[in-house]
This record gives structure tokens, sequence and C-alpha cells, in this order.
């Protein structure tokens, strides 16, 4: 499904904030893969996930969705194969169009745009069934404009924008951060439901070590722009906070965990 | 008195010729969400187009008023092609198109900075021949035809597919972006778009008028901004799309209204630009000025 060779990334080169951003990642997911990562400020996990998306080019490296080489393609190309949930709730949606316009944006993600009518009928059906199924009263509100959502709502219906059309791949960076702690719960449950209903291929990117171990069947640590753990399986459900905390502590060179993590 | 009613009635003939502009302004500025400068350029362009085919060329009016919007839609490509494709900021492009269309529009009218039509057949010359309405009659009758068609235009465009991601790409350009709209693109064609009823808009007022000139559009930005900020104000509680494309030609009407009046108590033309220019300063700085008083007004020492 996702195959990342030797994917390099530097920012600022040539500069004195020059700054290695990812130094040569290889990874394999196979269809289905729930992917959750973790790693301390600046280790490359969201600049991975932009990389994939296509926002800044690659310097190297070769990455592979769904068996085409994308690595040199447009983001707007590459939105095809992709769901994406970003950290701030202001950014996966529109604030002055309405719930319903902005469904209607999402499910038109990787299709030509013409003049046919922006959003149809049927649509708004389902959309209002949708809508329902995320159980926060959004379906009475179709009409309403966006700006005027919380962050947790406008982030369970940039999760839903992201899933109308199944992606080939769902990318969540930090996508409960900016919430509290109830919303985030929420939005993380919201979350599990998307996937496991629809069999997505998803990758996850946390400060909340408790849900990189719980959630999905597979988990990377990364480290200064490299994966430094990535284990699936058993080896993954057996997994406590500690030991992770233990291999950070290991890459890190003794140091401790940053304070997010600690907090974990 | 009559003569104070004529004005009148000549202003919002005027209103409603200029506010095909004022929309085209309305879709960089409100949609879009930029300040696009080669309005003034291409409002020229639109009349100094018209004012050569038909004198020099002996067009049909209607056909040159073709020409005129596709010659404003090219205008906007210019800037749409220096923004979008090597990042120049809006602003700077449009300055720079709006430059060079001075000296382009005086290569069109073949190095005359003015061209009348006072003999040539416009169309508006050609409805007050045949139904013997006043000039400034048919030039209302005309503008709100085309002004109702255009708004009816746009709210069908703008409720398209392709218009929904033109007005996203104004709203939140990483979340249509990463919807796999390439919005160099949307871009572009809402320059084009706007420039196109720019120069139209040119063409209309330059036939109205019954000349081309090169410095018609010289301040046509302030106007457009002026017209929306004055529509917004006194319609802005209508919420839907339609109203407010509405509101963007009322507010047009309502300036050269104002503009009719203060001239008539005997301001100098010539203070007008300065102020439309206050008038949109004003509009930009107040509801900054309303924030911050409320603020301060909020705070009070040890707290409530």
């Amino acid at each position: 499904m996702l195959k990342l060779t030797g994917v390099q990334k530097t920012f600022n080169k040539g500069t004195i904030n020059e700054k290695k951003a990812l130094n040569g990642i290889d990874l394999q997911l196979k269809e289905g893969d729930f992917v959750t990562i973790i790693g301390g400020n600046g280790a490359g996990k969201s600049t991975m996930l932009n990389m994939i998306a296509g926002v800044y080019p690659i310097d190297a490296g070769k990455i592979i969705l769904d068996g085409e080489d994308v690595s040199r393609s447009p983001e707007h190309k590459r939105a095809k194969f992709l769901g994406r949930v970003f950290q701030d709730p202001m950014k996966g949606t529109a604030a002055t169009m309405e719930i319903q316009e902005n469904l209607a944006l999402a499910y038109r993600r990787g299709q030509k745009r013409g003049l046919r009518w922006g959003i149809t009928k049927a649509e708004r059906q389902r959309y209002y069934e949708e809508l329902k199924m995320l159980g926060l009263g959004l379906e009475d509100r179709m009409t309403s404009k966006v700006g005027l959502l919380s962050g947790g709502q406008r982030q369970a219906l940039t999760l839903l924008m992201a899933s109308l059309q199944k992606p080939k791949l769902l990318l969540l960076d930090e996508h409960t951060a900016a919430l509290d702690p109830k919303t985030a719960a929420k939005v993380l449950e919201l979350t599990e439901e998307i996937i496991s209903e629809h069999r997505l291929t998803a990758m996850m990117v946390t400060h909340n070590m408790k849900d990189a171990i719980r959630l999905g069947n597979r988990l990377i640590m990364m480290h200064e722009g490299r994966i430094i753990y990535n284990v699936g399986g058993e080896e993954k459900q057996k997994l406590k906070v500690e030991d992770l905390l233990e291999k950070f502590g290991q890459a890190s060179g003794g140091e401790f965990a940053n304070d997010r993590m600690m907090l974990a | 008195m009559s003569g104070f009613l004529l004005s009148m009635q000549g202003a919002v003939s005027q209103g409603v010729l200029w506010g095909i502009m004022v929309l085209g302004v309305y879709i960089t500025y409100k949609i879009l969400n930029i300040a696009d400068l080669t309005v003034d350029g291409s409002f020229a362009l639109g009349g100094c187009v018209c004012a050569t085919l038909i004198v020099n060329g002996g067009w049909n009016p209607v056909a040159a008023l073709v020409i005129s919007l596709a010659a404003g839609l090219l205008a906007g490509a210019v800037t749409g092609f220096l923004h979008t494709v090597f990042e120049i900021p809006a602003i700077l492009a449009g300055i720079l198109t709006q430059i060079s269309l001075w000296s382009i529009n005086l290569r069109i009218m073949g190095g005359k900075s003015n061209i009348p039509l006072l003999k040539a057949d416009t169309i508006f010359s050609w409805i007050v021949d045949t139904t013997g309405l006043s000039q400034s009659m048919v030039s209302l009758i005309i503008g709100i035809v085309v002004a109702v068609a255009l708004i009816a235009f746009l709210y069908w465009f703008f409720g398209t597919e392709l218009g929904a991601a033109l007005r996203a790409t104004g709203d939140n350009e990483d979340m249509i972006r990463a919807l796999g709209v390439n919005i160099k693109k949307t871009k572009m064609l809402a320059l084009m778009i706007s420039n196109g009823l720019v120069a139209l808009s040119g063409g209309l007022v330059c036939q109205s008028q019954k000349y081309g000139d090169i410095n018609n559009g010289t301040g046509a930005i302030v106007i457009g901004l002026a017209a929306i900020v004055i529509g917004d104000v006194l319609l802005g509680r209508l919420r839907s799309f339609g109203s407010k494309l509405t509101s963007a030609v009322v507010g047009s009407v309502v300036y050269f209204l104002i503009r009719a009046i203060v001239l008539q108590m005997g301001m100098d033309a010539n203070d007008m630009k300065l102020l439309s220019a206050i008038i949109v300063a004003l509009a930009l700085c107040v509801p900054v000025a309303v924030d911050k008083w409320k603020l301060r007004r909020s705070y009070m020492e040890g707290g409530n």
C-alpha cells in the first residue's frame, strides 16, 4: 500500500538553520495496517506525513502509494489517495462555508471538478446520515457555517470528510493534540470507529504513548529523522509505556524523554 | 430641482454600470481574499479596447464589449500567471500588470490618450434612438439588465463544483489542496473572471460616457472597495450569496449617489478620490478600533 525507501529531507539546506528532518526513512505498510507513530519534538513524525502527502518535495528516495510512484507529484495530485486530519482544527475545514458544503468538497476529493452543481439532493441525505453517526448533533446544522463549530466538532467533521471518499491511506497528524482531554477522547473514539468500519490503512502521530500502544497493529518510534523502533503483532500488544520510555532514553543517549512524553 | 434629480438619476445609472466592476472586485477581494490592483488597468483596458474597436474599427458595439471582456480575462491571466507560477505576492503582481496596461492601453488607442465616441453608434445610442428614452434612463436599464444577468451567472457558477473549490481556495488553501484542488488554477480562474467583469464594465462605461480614456480606471480599485464596504454596511445582514453580490452593486449605486450629492454641494471633483480613500480606510479601521475599545472596556482592575 505504502512503501518509503531512503526518503530524505533537509530544510534550509546550506544555511545556519540547516535541519535534517528525515534521514533515510524506509517503511512499508500493508493494506489495513494502522500504524501509530511516536517520538520527541523534531523527530520527523509530522515531516514524514507531510512528505507522504507531498506538502514539500523530498530530497532523495522514493514514495510508492498504491503501486504508483508519487515521489515527485504535487500535493493536489496525491490527494486522491489520502485522507488527512491536521493538528490544527482550523486547518481541515473551510470556516466561511456550510457544513454540507465542506462535506461536498471532501466528497469530490481526487475527482475532476466541473460545472455540475456543487452538492446534490442525494448527497445531502447521505451527509445527514453520516453526521448523525458522529453523535454531535451536526446533522441538524448542515447549513451552518463551519466557523461556528468548536475545535472538537471541526476535528470530528474533518475526520468524516477524510473518510467520505474512502482513502487508500489516512494520515492523522496529532489530530487530538489541540483538544481538551474529553473532546480528544471522543475524537479518538470516532477515529477508531471510522478506521475499523471502513477498514482503512492509517498512520497516526501521537504524543500519548498509551494510545500509541492500545491502537493499531504497528508502532513506530522516530528520533532525529530516523525510524529507531518498528514493532508489530504480539510484541506490540505486550508493550508497556515504560518499555517505550526506555527505548527512547537509549536512543536519545540517556537523556530523559521530553516533558510531553513523560506526562503521557 | 429637476437638475438635481437628473444628476441623481445619472449617478444611479453610473453606479449600476460601475457596479459590474464592483462584482469583479468582490470576487478577488471577498472570495479570494486578495486586493487585486490589476483592476485600475483592466477597467481602462475595457474602455480603450471598446472605443478603438468602435471608432477605428467600425465594430458592432456589442461585439466590441465581448472583446473588452476577453481583454480583461487576458489581463487577469497575466496577474494570475505572475502570482501563481512565479509566486509574486498578489498585490505586487497586480501593480505590475496595472502599470504595464497603462502603456498597452496607450498603444491600443494608437498613442492617443482619449478617443471620443460622439458620432459612433453605441448600445446606448441604439436604444435611445429606437425608444426615445433619455440617455441616463437607457444606461440604467442596460446596466440593470447586465448586472442582474451577471449576478445570476455568478450565483450559478459559485454553486458549481468548480465554483465551490474556488470559494474554498479563498477560505483555506491548505484544506482545499489536501482535497485535490490545484489552487494555482482556481486562483488564475478567479483573477480572470474578476478582470473580465471589470473590463466589461469599463467598456460599458466608455459607451455610456461616449469616450474611452486611459485615465478612466485610475482609483477604480478604491471605488470598488468603497462600494463593497458600503454595500456590506447597508445589506450585510443578508446572508445568501445572491444578496451579497447584489449588495456589491447596491453599494456602487450608493457610492455614486454620495458622490453626486457632495459634488452638488460644491465639493471639488478632484477631491473625490480622497473621499473614496477615506471611506475605505475608515471601513477598515472602525472594526479594529471597536475591537480594541471593547477589549479595553472589558478589562477591570481587580476583576469582577
